[in-house]
């Protein structure tokens, strides 16, 4: 049996008196006792996750046990035990907006939901506080793409209260193969339009938010300001570091997720303690080196995988569960079907969450990211180094034969082709050069029209007097000339 | 609205304003010793906050013991603490509300530029849930020198 001393303000919850007895081997057990015998001090005493409030005290005989064994204090009869405040307060900062709305509580769930939930409620770690967190939960969804799509999904389906979606695109067949919010009737509208449809029926209980913006600097901080969580599922660079900086700034997480052909990444950026996406790249790579998905193609269930990771991550930050995934970086290689962790740490550097940060607004992302906007596309073409699909067609017609030259991908060549095209891949273009004539007149061209351009580049640069870029490639042959063809 | 109320004396008033004055721009924060619901005294205490003290207060152990104390020999009882919202209005923030404890009464007075504005008291609800606004009321000045300061 040990003496407790309780200060001032508990002791209304001791019968007005500021010392009772209780017993127990440890500080942990003694206090254990205490709450037994005196209920109403368990909600002073500690959180919601039953630990000692920050602001609570306890000493040993005068010694505070945060410097003995904290809990696990041995204490002895005779010992005297005292509960000791910390005063603290102040006005609030991003910080604590961001963490008082993260694992607030909601309205009392209805008999729908009850019903809805269950298989959440039955979890003890979860349970109906759990879901009233995620009732009054806000995630902010930026893409309804390949990774936008099971996030949202899986997040309407958890009864996550608010989730915004921001995305401007339409629709494309191209879509299909792995954006599972879209299906083939809803080729053409608005991705938001089907995003809606789908999650609505999934479940009618949340509030479905949809912003069919651009996200820019302009906007970006505006947009998330209402919400908890940011998922970040875009595809391109000045886009990922505009959704980094402004989550650094407002202080909200970014459940981080991105994708390329058969590789996934994720991660959790821009908590307080932990790394953002600039800790682990500060700058973006030069433009053009990492392809994009549309280029580079992606196996369609990689973004199920990874998507469900970003969702999974949310939930948990939500209910304030688990072990999130911040300060790791988690790779995925779907084809050897291997997870792999990295320890990220938080650079004190780092230019946005540093501790002397030089960013404190949104900047210029294109630019940073080396991309120059502005500059319109010339309409007419340069003669000496393009040609535009309808002129070939014209000479075509007209009877000239100049040397077609494919440098996509033999793979690429399967799905379609101008007709008398030979097949010369870009990487191959160096060696087989020589089964050219630098003198016959040549127009190369690819997809869209940037390899093929490197390929006439290096043609020249050997010595070939008359080659010519198939302006807008092969989809712009396939728009303009021969739709029958399909485009890819 | 708490029915809970609190009446201070004009020198209390005056001490607590002019505590938030000095401190500005950071916080400023000290204890109400007194009895049942009435405030006689007002005793600054040292911010001691490493988060930093514009927007931040904090009473370590060893001072709100100090404050104990001098309540006793005072004569009267703890009743609660006051601290500063510098250009922060006169309300208690989510983070008062997370670090409160209860019974006691929260008073908080604004101070915009320089100058002290409003000045509110609160009381938590017994679940934690909320700060309840309590009245405040002005009543005769008891204390020859209210400003009682442990630290200068």
């Amino acid at each position: 049996m040990a003496k407790i001393l309780i200060p001032t303000p508990l002791r209304p919850y001791t019968d007005k008196q500021d010392a009772v007895d209780a017993s127990g081997a440890t500080v942990g057990e003694l206090l254990a006792d205490l709450t037994r015998r005196h209920s109403g001090l368990k909600a002073h005493l500690f959180n919601d996750q039953g630990k000692l409030r920050s602001f609570v005290n306890v000493y040993v005989n005068d010694e505070d046990i945060r410097y003995l064994q904290k809990e696990q204090t041995p204490v002895t009869a005779g010992d005297t035990v005292s509960i000791i405040p910390s005063v603290a307060g102040g006005v609030d900062t991003v910080e604590d907006v961001r963490r008082s709305n993260l694992g607030r509580m909601g309205e009392p769930l209805t008999n729908d939901e009850v019903k809805r939930y269950s298989r959440h409620l039955i979890m003890p770690e979860v349970g109906v506080d759990g879901q009233r967190k995620l009732k009054a939960s806000k995630v902010l969804c930026i893409g309804a793409g390949g990774l936008g799509s099971p996030v949202a999904m899986y997040l309407a389906a958890a009864g996550v209260g608010t989730l915004g979606i921001v995305d401007f695109d339409t629709v494309d067949f191209s879509n299909l193969q792995r954006q599972i919010l879209h299906g083939t009737p809803d080729v053409g509208r608005p991705k938001l339009a089907s995003a809606k449809d789908k999650l609505h029926a999934l479940n009618p209980e949340i509030d479905i938010q949809t912003y069919e913006v651009a996200l820019s600097s302009q906007n970006a901080m505006q947009l998330f300001e209402p919400y908890d969580v940011v998922v970040d599922g875009t595809d391109n660079f000045p886009t990922r570091y505009l959704v980094n900086d402004a989550c650094v700034l407002l202080g909200k997480p970014n459940a981080y997720g991105s994708i390329f052909r058969f590789e996934g990444q994720a991660s959790v950026f821009a908590t307080k303690e932990g790394p953002c996406y600039r800790c682990l790249y500060p700058e973006p790579p030069p433009p053009g080196l990492v392809p994009s998905c549309a280029e580079g193609g992606v196996l369609g269930v990689l973004p199920g995988l990874i998507g469900v990771i970003q969702a999974t991550e949310a939930v948990k930050l939500i209910m304030g569960i688990g072990e999130p995934l911040i300060g790791r970086f988690l790779i995925y290689d779907a084809l050897r079907m291997r997870f792999r962790e990295l320890k990220l740490r938080k650079d004190p550097d780092c230019p946005v969450c540093g501790t002397h940060p030089t960013v404190t607004r949104l900047i210029d992302y294109e630019q940073f990211c080396g991309i120059t906007p502005g500059a319109p596309e010339p309409v007419t073409v340069n003669h000496a180094t393009e040609i535009t699909s309808v002129e070939l067609k014209q000479r075509l017609d007209r009877g000239d034969r100049p040397r077609i030259i494919d440098v996509r991908e033999p793979n690429e060549y399967q799905i379609n082709r101008i007709p008398g095209s030979e097949l010369i891949p870009l990487g191959d273009v160096p060696k087989r050069y020589g089964e050219l004539n630098p003198d016959e007149e040549i127009v190369v061209h690819c997809k869209m029209g940037g390899r093929s351009a490197k390929a006439a580049d290096f043609l020249r640069s050997v010595g070939f007097k008359r080659v010519l870029n198939l302006k807008g490639g092969i989809l712009d042959w396939i728009d303009k000339v021969d739709p029958s063809q399909p485009k890819y | 609205m708490s029915d809970r109320r609190l009446t201070i004396s004009a020198g209390v008033d005056q001490a607590i304003r002019r505590h938030g004055e000095e401190t500005y721009p950071h916080e400023c924060c000290g204890a109400l010793v007194g009895r049942g619901d009435a405030v006689t005294d007002a005793v600054g205490l040292p911010n001691t906050t490493e988060e930093g003290p514009r927007r931040r207060f904090l009473v370590r152990p060893s001072d709100y013991r100090l404050a104990e104390q001098r309540a006793t020999e005072l004569g009267g009882e703890l009743l609660g603490f006051y601290h500063s919202h510098p250009d922060h209005p006169a309300k208690p923030s989510q983070y008062d509300l997370d670090h409160a404890w209860p019974t006691f009464a929260y008073v908080i007075v604004a101070v915009a530029a320089g100058a002290s504005q409003a000045m509110t008291v609160w009381f938590l609800k017994d679940d934690r849930s909320i700060f309840e606004e309590g009245s405040l009321h002005h009543g005769e000045n008891t204390h020859p020198d209210p400003a009682q300061t442990v630290h200068g």
